[in-house]
């Protein structure tokens, strides 16, 4: 990451200077860092909100019930994670939350999966199997409906705003399954 | 109204009153562990400035057209429309760079035309590959994130191709 992140800098410097236009560093480190804070603010409150109800949720142990039900997919894609019941329980709401485009929960839940699995790796600089899965399967897009995409549609006159639905499902679907060969070829690899 | 406004209510519903139905203190557990996703939405802060800097000055500096303009030769050569080069490029780096991308093929070619098409799809079916990944493993400490962005580019490749022949044969 230092290296990906150094080099989009670097980058960035010198074409602003090719271009002549230095004032493009300051611009974005003024206005557009400014972002990061409405991102945050706006994550905070549904954050809290849903490690609230998963709280909630905990104490009620129905997760151990949940968690065997899906247990042969969880086993063969989270390994290393696949007894631990907070783990695999914040992973499919997660998974869920993607699947139904609630963006923000999904990311609240994410990171709570990423905890979770944090607890029993043993190298903590290090990602594990089951988080590369992880961030694979989120990265690759699983979303079922793409309600912004129809919504823009619609608004630049589209005649049918929704005929992209059932091709975005099979392309989703196909670019998934890709990463899921190619995550388990590497997990395999690098072993 | 939308079926997915029914979800939330729904599912906030169904969880307190299986939780009260067994006894649990909801309001305790609810303040407890709202607290916890406070501290972490917090503790993700850093990673988020970092990569929003980084991915702007790369956007608005020009390198990103730059290199756009290098492949362009090749991907036309290659029967690939230039248009969704831009996207293909913008969309794992910037959820909102991508938008305005997107509007612009919507308002250049129009929402029905293949290239609208096309382009709906692959904005419906790829993720900010970079941000998402910086924001997870930030949250925990992970410096080495292995094969994870190799393997979502990958798949972003996967998503582009599909995209463009599942538009060409359906429609």
């Amino acid at each position: 990451m230092s290296k990906l992140w150094f080099g989009l800098i670097s980058l960035g410097l010198l074409f602003s200077f090719i271009n002549k236009s230095p004032e493009t560093v300051t611009n974005v480190l003024f206005f557009e860092t400014e972002k990061s804070v409405e991102l945050i603010l706006n994550l905070i409150p549904v954050m809290a909100f849903w490690t609230g109800l998963m709280r909630i949720v905990e104490k009620t142990n129905i997760l151990n019930k949940l968690s065997t039900s899906l247990k042969p997919m969880v086993r063969y894609l989270f390994k290393d994670v696949q007894h631990d019941v907070k783990a695999v329980n914040a992973i499919l709401m997660t998974l869920a939350a993607n699947m139904l485009g609630i963006g923000n929960s999904a990311t609240a839940f994410g990171i709570k999966a990423m905890q979770e699995m944090q607890k029993s790796n043993a190298n903590k600089k290090t990602a594990t199997n089951a988080m590369c899965m992880f961030l694979i399967i989120n990265v690759s897009s699983i979303q079922l409906i793409p309600l912004n995409i129809i919504k823009l549609r619609a608004a630049s006159g589209s005649s049918a705003p929704s005929e992209i639905m059932v091709p975005t499902l099979i392309v989703t679907a196909f670019s998934t399954m890709i990463a899921l060969i190619f995550a388990k070829y590497y997990e395999r690899k690098e072993l | 109204m939308n079926i997915s406004d029914l979800i939330l209510p729904l599912l906030i519903a169904a969880i307190l009153f299986y939780a009260v139905s067994k006894g649990v203190d909801v309001y305790s557990a609810f303040v407890e562990g709202a607290i916890d996703g406070a501290r972490s939405a917090l503790k993700i802060f850093p990673y988020i400035l970092a990569i929003i800097f980084a991915i702007n000055l790369f956007i608005q500096s020009g390198a990103e057209a730059f290199i756009v303009g290098i492949l362009e030769p090749v991907t036309l050569f290659a029967g690939f429309p230039a248009e969704l080069l831009s996207l293909s490029i913008v969309k794992p780096l910037s959820g909102g760079g991508s938008l305005g991308v997107f509007q612009t093929i919507l308002d250049n070619y129009g929402a029905d035309s293949y290239i609208g098409r096309c382009a709906s799809v692959i904005m419906g079916s790829s993720e900010t590959i970079f941000y998402t990944t910086a924001v997870y493993f930030g949250s925990v400490g992970i410096s080495d994130y292995r094969y994870t962005i190799k393997t979502g580019l990958l798949s972003h490749a996967a998503t582009i191709f599909a995209a463009l022949a599942v538009c060409r044969l359906m429609f």
